[in-house]
This record gives structure tokens, C-alpha cells and sequence, in this order.
């Protein structure tokens, strides 16, 4: 029964939520109740931006199971923009070239499906920033 | 008949839209139903969902551009209400993970809504009396959908993904204030789905003239008529938009111009967004619209009824808009799908 584990940890996955070391200042993620920097405790929450860029990234072909829906998809290592690394998936890049120190932005979406008569477990995934002061003649960007 | 308005002034703090990123073109629909000498199909294109997305994570990232824009401590909304006819699950409600992930919770109140396309602005009608009676200071209102089409129907041209989300307050920290809205309902079947089903069902040309036009119609005349308007007082009116030629044809027969239609018609680029469509209108409009400015909004759902909505725009919108993403941000951003790409992203493929 895997409910109470996604459970405990849905206000971290959906929203970027750590912590941050009242000590020394370090921004934590996932949150770890102990600074690994100093050893002080850190239990005050954190909310990150989400803003970061791709480090390091993979296509995963062979899905685990749970994932099977989604692939192939591309999974990678993100720097946060306040400093940790996050393992991610990467999403809503089909015809993107993925490249390090891509900037990307923080998402929520279905992390898996347990078919139709389980759950949907939602959490962080990062994608492409997305251009914003389009102007309104601009209608259409790829044609 | 009575101007639907509470004592207590209220309005439109802060909006947002979402489109996902991928389409379908509507000559790639008549392609594969029809071969390469096809119909004209009644839309240039439709939005569709990614493989990873579904009402609740579009809806929370609108409700994160609405947030952005207000600029409150997400802890002091009192409603989270979600409109749709797609939510993920038949039971357990969409708007509680929206409320979770946004930092709403615990201390408010969490709806799904249902009533085809006008599911979104019967929560709107809800959120609007509810901080209008003081019982809260700001309550989110969502219309989101990831519409469901069956294959070969002529709605599959159509039925397309995205929505908004209204976080209404006071009016005076709004860059919208509600003059009036207005509702106007029957009992009329001209579009349905039962428990179970995948797909819709409807009464072809029925929808027409005694589902659209009648609820659409009456409901935009009587809130001109309640608060003393002519079409001429708005600079933009949106309708519900199931296609490009029933708004058209509402304007038309109200006496709207095609230029107070064009910045909240956008069904044209991104398909027909069910209870998302008028909403996501709206915020379209409020991207470009001017302090001062009159703005009518009028939704229809199946079943059958229609929400009008009489906005004035505030000096706020001017220093709130350019706070996040704007629905043509969204709108050109777009990864073009293949039918059988569009049929896995649909789950029209059954694999079990």
C-alpha cells in the first residue's frame, strides 16, 4: 500500500516545498529535517522557484513499472536556481534539443497512473521556460 | 427579471490561463476520416493534452498565473472550485489537489462543479456571492477542461484542452469589477454523456438554435436590457465559443461588431475548451484590455443555461497583467501531433 507514502510526501512533490537552514542559510531538497552543510537542524519549509537548468539528462526506453504510459521520456538532473540537485522528468520537450544548462521551470504533473482503478500521483517535473510578451500579431510561432 | 449583484462590491483580483502545448490540425481529422480530399474542417486547430497532463495539473497551473497576478497569501482563500466535465477521477474532487498544491488548505472550502461547458462560470456566479456576502475575503473559480470527442463525430473536430481561473475579492483591489451577472436556465437535452460512457452524446443540430442561441441570447439581451446597455457600451464581448461561427452569429444577432469579438475568440487556434472556452476568453481580453473598459462575458453549458457576466476594468490591470504568462504566451507555443500520436495522448488506444 503505497497511499500514505505519496501521501506524506505530496506537499514536498507538488509544489517544490524543502527547507531552508535557519543556521547557515542553505536552501534544502528534498527537505531532511538536518542542514548538510552545517549539521544544525532545518526543519523551517522552504518553497523554491522552481527556476533552474538541466545538468545532466538521459531517455529512459525501458520504463519501471508504474511508468510505462509515458515512455520514452527523458529524465534529468536539475540545479535548482537557490542550489540543490533534483532528479526529475523532464517534460513537454518532444521536437526539443535538450541541452546542459538548458533553463527549465518547475511543473506539476501526473508522475504515474495506477490504472483505472487506482490512484494518480502528481509531483515535480521540469520543462522548457516558456517565452512570455509574445505580441498579439504573433499567431503562430513554428509555421 | 433582477440584476444578480451582492452588496458588498466585488470583482476579478487576479486571472490565469493554461493551454497545453500540442495540436491537432482539423485537416488532419478530415484526412483520416475522410482521405485527402476532405471537408473543410470548422477550425483551423485544436489544443491537446500531454501525456502527463489532465484537468487538475492544468488547472493548478492557471490557478498559479491567477495567484501570480493577485499577489495574495494563497492561505486566505475560502473556496477552491473547479468546473469541469473531464475531472481525472468520478469520485474524489480535482479542487482539493488544486488547493493542497496552490497552499489553500486546510482552512477552506474545495468543489468539483458539473454542468457541461458552464461549469466554470457557475462557479464563478458562486465565487462572486460568496465574497460578496462577507462570509470570504477570496475564493478561486476554475473552468478546465481536456474535452472528449468521439472518433469520426463532428465534435472531434472541435473538442479541445485548456480553461482559467478567476480568483475573485473586493472590488476595490480588483482589475475587474462585476456591474451584474445574470444566469438563465432550462431543461434541455442537446448534448449529454451517461456515467461510464467515454464520449458525449448530442442532439445534432438541436444544439443550435434551442440550446446555444435561446440561453445564449436571452441571458446577454436581459443583463443588457437589467443594467441599461447597448452593445455599444463594450469594447470586448466573449460568448461561448463551440465552434467560430455560433459567437459570430450571437454577435451578430445582438448587434456586436467582429472587432468587440476578436481578442476573446480564440476557438479558432485552440479548439473548443467546454468549460474553460468563455473563461479563457476572458483572461484573452484582460491581456489587452484598458482601464475603463466594458466587458461582457456570456457562457453556455448543455442541459441547458447560460452565465452573462457585465466587468468593468480597473487601473490595476495595467501593473497586474505582465505578472505571468498571457494566454498568447500559451497559445503560440505549440508542438503539431500526427492522428495516431494524438490517438495515444487521448487514450484511444486501448491496450488492455
Amino acid at each position: 500500500m503505497e497511499i500514505a507514502r505519496h501521501w506524506r510526501l505530496q506537499r514536498h512533490r507538488y509544489a517544490l516545498v524543502g527547507e531552508v537552514c535557519n543556521h547557515c542559510g542553505v536552501k534544502i531538497f528534498p527537505a531532511r529535517d538536518v542542514c548538510p552543510e552545517c549539521n544544525a537542524p532545518a526543519k523551517t519549509p522552504y518553497t523554491f522557484s522552481g527556476k533552474g537548468e538541466v545538468y545532466s539528462y538521459s531517455t529512459v526506453h525501458h520504463p519501471p513499472e508504474g511508468f510505462e504510459h509515458f515512455a520514452p521520456y527523458v529524465v534529468a538532473l536539475v540545479r535548482l536556481a537557490e542550489g540543490p540537485l533534483v532528479a526529475a522528468q523532464l517534460t513537454d520537450v518532444e521536437g526539443e534539443k535538450i541541452e546542459i544548462g538548458m533553463p527549465v521551470e518547475m511543473v506539476t504533473r501526473k508522475l504515474r497512473d495506477d490504472g483505472s482503478r487506482g490512484t494518480i500521483v502528481y509531483g515535480y517535473k521540469f520543462r522548457p521556460v516558456i517565452a512570455s510578451g509574445t505580441s498579439a500579431d504573433v499567431k503562430d510561432a513554428s509555421v | 427579471m433582477k440584476i444578480m449583484k451582492p452588496q458588498r462590491d466585488v470583482g476579478i483580483v487576479g486571472y490565469g490561463a493554461y493551454v497545453p502545448r500540442y495540436r491537432l490540425r482539423g485537416t488532419e481529422i478530415s484526412r483520416m476520416w475522410e482521405g485527402e480530399q476532405g471537408s473543410t474542417p470548422p477550425i483551423k486547430e485544436k489544443a491537446v493534452p500531454g501525456l502527463d497532463e489532465d484537468v487538475a495539473t492544468m488547472s493548478l497551473e492557471a490557478a498559479r498565473n491567477a495567484l501570480k497576478r493577485a499577489a495574495i497569501d494563497p492561505s486566505r482563500i475560502r473556496a477552491v472550485w473547479v468546473g469541469s466535465e473531464s475531472h481525472p477521477y468520478a469520485v474524489k474532487p480535482t479542487s482539493t489537489i488544486v488547493a493542497e498544491a496552490i497552499g489553500a488548505v486546510p482552512h477552506t472550502l474545495a468543489a468539483d462543479w458539473q454542468f457541461a461547458c458552464k461549469a466554470g462560470t457557475e462557479a464563478m456566479q458562486a465565487a462572486l456571492g460568496f465574497v460578496g456576502s462577507g462570509m470570504a475575503d477570496y475564493a478561486l473559480a476554475l473552468g478546465m477542461d481536456t474535452a472528449q470527442g468521439r472518433p469520426r463525430d463532428a465534435l472531434e473536430y472541435t473538442a479541445g484542452a485548456g480553461g482559467a481561473a478567476f480568483l475573485v475579492g473586493p472590488a476595490e483591489e480588483s482589475l475587474a469589477v462585476l456591474e451584474g451577472s445574470t444566469s438563465y436556465v432550462t431543461d434541455t437535452a442537446d448534448f449529454w454523456r451517461r456515467q461510464h460512457e467515454h464520449y458525449p452524446a448530442h442532439a445534432g443540430r438541436f444544439t443550435g438554435e434551442p440550446g446555444y442561441f435561446r440561453h445564449v441570447l436571452a441571458a446577454a439581451s436581459e443583463i443588457m436590457a437589467a443594467l441599461g446597455r447597448k452593445p455599444a457600451d463594450y469594447a470586448h464581448v466573449i460568448f461561448h465559443q463551440p465552434n467560430t461561427k455560433f459567437p459570430r452569429k450571437a454577435g451578430r444577432e445582438l448587434g456586436f461588431s467582429s472587432e468587440q469579438l476578436v481578442a476573446g475568440l480564440l476557438v479558432d487556434d485552440i479548439g473548443n475548451t467546454y468549460a474553460g472556452a468563455a473563461m479563457i476568453g476572458l483572461t484573452s481580453v484582460f491581456d489587452v484590455a484598458q482601464p475603463g473598459e466594458r466587458v461582457l462575458m456570456v457562457s453556455f453549458g448543455s442541459g441547458a443555461g447560460s452565465d452573462a457576466f457585465d466587468l468593468r476594468v480597473t487601473d490595476a490591470i495595467t501593473a497586474r497583467r505582465g505578472r505571468a504568462l498571457s494566454t498568447r504566451d500559451y497559445i503560440v507555443r505549440r508542438h503539431e501531433l500526427d492522428y495516431a500520436t494524438y490517438a495515444r495522448h487521448r487514450e484511444k488506444i486501448r491496450m488492455e
